[in-house]
């Protein structure tokens, strides 16, 4: 349902993307591989609307979203999950969820039970509803941050290297949770340095390097990959 | 709870102050001076809803100021509209001045939108003083009318004018109170986060930033035009630079995007500016340092530094709670295990 054709990105004279195609099909886990600087980022930031193609074409659904402003593709139902737990700090946990809902403002209903929905998914986040997302822990702001996302009732979720900075216990935990939400019904595209942990739930992968797609196939495929193993996995 | 029912308290007592303060204070002079003040934290309000919330740093603002002020006199005077009717014209006219402004300004950001603005402001001021046909140039506009009777309401006694203007104010923090705690502000307050995240949750924040600055812009004109009713003579400096900077200091001083800001900080600089006038023009020698150090050290001003420092209070009563509960787990469970050590032995 997600293309993403020929895509280019530059910053100035720097291609930080160079010529990337890949797909993501309805009802997949898709995962993008790809270690520090691979620009796992610029292409999220691009899909989102944050950037603008140097060339290529972005498609959802077969339409064009490349040339729409980021608040219109959030209402097509693509929706980022930014890397680094990007929060409003002296917000409650329970406003922040509330800005989530944004492009639904009207639906009060709805937003009630998807709140509902979210604490369910992480019931710590119900705990805390009223404490200020800055004092939360690593993990509870990077929750936070899905239970966020998830509140702008996404079809495709870009979930941004969701594992980083967590401890190995909390990580597992998080995955499982990924797994739940895509269970649920939404794609998922994750951004992953955490190969083995990825791999595991998605359906399908592609490896990232300096901008470009060097291997793809399906999560079995990849796994199987010596090259992948060495570089990403390590065993 | 207790903290709302508390804080309920202090607005009445504030209330009881203000609606008392012509009682208690029968010098004119500090009649004219609070009223006066008023128009500027009403003026300050507008600056905070943009600058305060939404994170843009307007520098055109006591050009609307003007602008407001100059088009109530013009309408009444020149015209010969009726004053509520200007009123509310002037008040309309500037948004509409505002909106385009805007509609120009905010595709700049940060330190670029501050100097477009800064430059706009100062277009402002140089056509107010240069258009002698319209606004009277540096000679000034006189005769503008007090404020027209509404039914039995009379406002030519300084008295009642500071009651008009008490309820104008009351009115604006009212409204800014109900706007910051919507939907609306968190959204002007997430743009002030960051833009980026902002869009990624689906705010258009050309359109959000927009409305906030015609908003502030609206808040400002109106301060303008009460200013024309009250003091009934402009001269082009009620635009200049230097008027930008008290609204500014005021800001600063009393607590950038809170609500207690704009009214803690016009409060404290005008009356110490008053206090210091036997200082002549050296006062700034004071001003200037006191005001650094404040940046320095409390950013976010006076009403700022009083909330951070009561949330650390809560914080850290949080914690000591935390703390002592697992203290007392702690022991529970050693105590029981020793009990049964007993038991065992």
């Amino acid at each position: 349902m997600l293309e993403v054709a020929n895509v280019s990105v530059r910053y100035g004279s720097f291609t930080a993307i160079r010529d990337v195609t890949f797909s993501v099909k309805r009802g997949e886990i898709a995962v993008l591989l790809g270690a520090n600087g691979a620009g796992k980022s610029t292409l999220f930031r691009t899909i989102s609307g944050l950037h603008k193609p140097a060339q290529g074409e972005i498609r959802l659904d077969g339409e064009r979203i490349d040339s729409l402003p980021p608040d219109r593709i959030v209402q097509r139902g693509v929706v980022q999950c930014a890397e680094g737990r990007k929060l409003f700090p002296r917000m409650s946990v329970y406003e922040n969820l509330l800005m989530g809902a944004y492009v639904h403002r009207k639906d009060k209903e709805g937003i009630r039970r998807l709140i509902e929905h979210v604490y369910e998914l992480f019931p710590i986040l119900r705990d805390k509803r009223n404490a200020p997302a800055g004092s939360l822990s690593g993990g509870q702001q990077q929750m936070l941050a899905i239970g966020r996302a998830l509140m702008s009732r996404p079809t495709v979720l870009l979930l941004d290297e969701p594992s980083i900075g967590l401890a190995p216990l909390i990580v597992e935990q998080m995955f499982a949770t990924i797994k739940q939400i895509h269970e649920e019904g939404t794609t998922i595209l994750l951004a992953e340095q955490n190969a083995h942990a990825a791999l595991s739930i998605a359906h399908r992968g592609y490896v990232f390097e300096n901008g470009t797609i060097v291997a793809s196939g399906t999560a079995e495929e990849l796994l199987a990959n010596d090259d992948v193993r060495k570089a990403y996995i390590g065993t | 709870m207790a903290i709302f029912e508390k804080r309920r308290l202090w607005l009445a007592v504030l209330a009881a102050l203000a609606l008392a303060f012509p009682l208690l204070v029968t010098n004119g002079y500090y009649l004219h001076m609070m009223t006066i003040s008023f128009i500027w934290m009403i003026a300050v309000y507008g600056l905070n809803l943009f600058a305060g919330y939404t994170g843009y740093l307007s520098l055109a603002h006591a050009g609307f100021f003007a602008i407001g002020a100059y088009t109530l006199g013009i309408l009444t005077v020149k015209a010969g509209v009726p004053f509520w009717l200007a009123f509310v014209s002037a008040c309309l006219l500037t948004t509409l001045i505002g909106a385009l402004v805007g509609l120009v300004a905010l595709r700049t950001k940060e330190h670029f939108f501050a100097i477009y603005t800064l430059c706009v402001g100062y277009i402002i001021y140089l056509v107010i003083d240069k258009w002698d046909g319209l606004t009277g140039g540096v000679r000034g506009f006189i005769g503008i009318p007090a404020p027209a009777d509404i039914g039995p309401l009379s406002f030519q006694t300084p008295v009642a004018q500071y009651y008009l203007l008490l309820f104008f104010l009351a009115a604006v923090v009212f409204i800014m109170y109900r706007l910051v705690y919507s939907l609306t502000g968190r959204t002007y307050i997430a743009i002030r986060n960051s833009e980026e995240l902002a869009l990624t949750l689906g705010i258009s924040t050309m359109k959000n930033k927009l409305a906030s600055f015609v908003l502030s812009v609206f808040f400002t004109s109106l301060a303008g035009a009460l200013y024309a009713s009250f003091i009934r003579f402009l001269g082009p400096d009620i635009a200049y630079v230097s008027v930008m900077f008290d609204f500014l200091t005021y800001l600063l001083v009393g607590g950038i995007g809170t609500l207690a800001g704009p009214v803690v900080g016009t409060l404290l600089v005008t009356f110490l500016s008053q206090q210091l006038q036997f200082l002549q023009d050296y006062r700034m020698l004071i001003f200037g340092p006191v005001l650094t150090l404040l940046i320095i050290f409390y950013p976010h001003g006076i009403a700022g530094g009083f909330i951070r420092f009561k949330a650390k209070r809560e914080e850290a009563r949080r914690l000591k709670l935390e703390a002592n509960r697992t203290v007392a787990e702690l022991a529970a469970s050693r105590q029981g295990r020793s009990e049964r050590h007993v038991k065992e032995g």
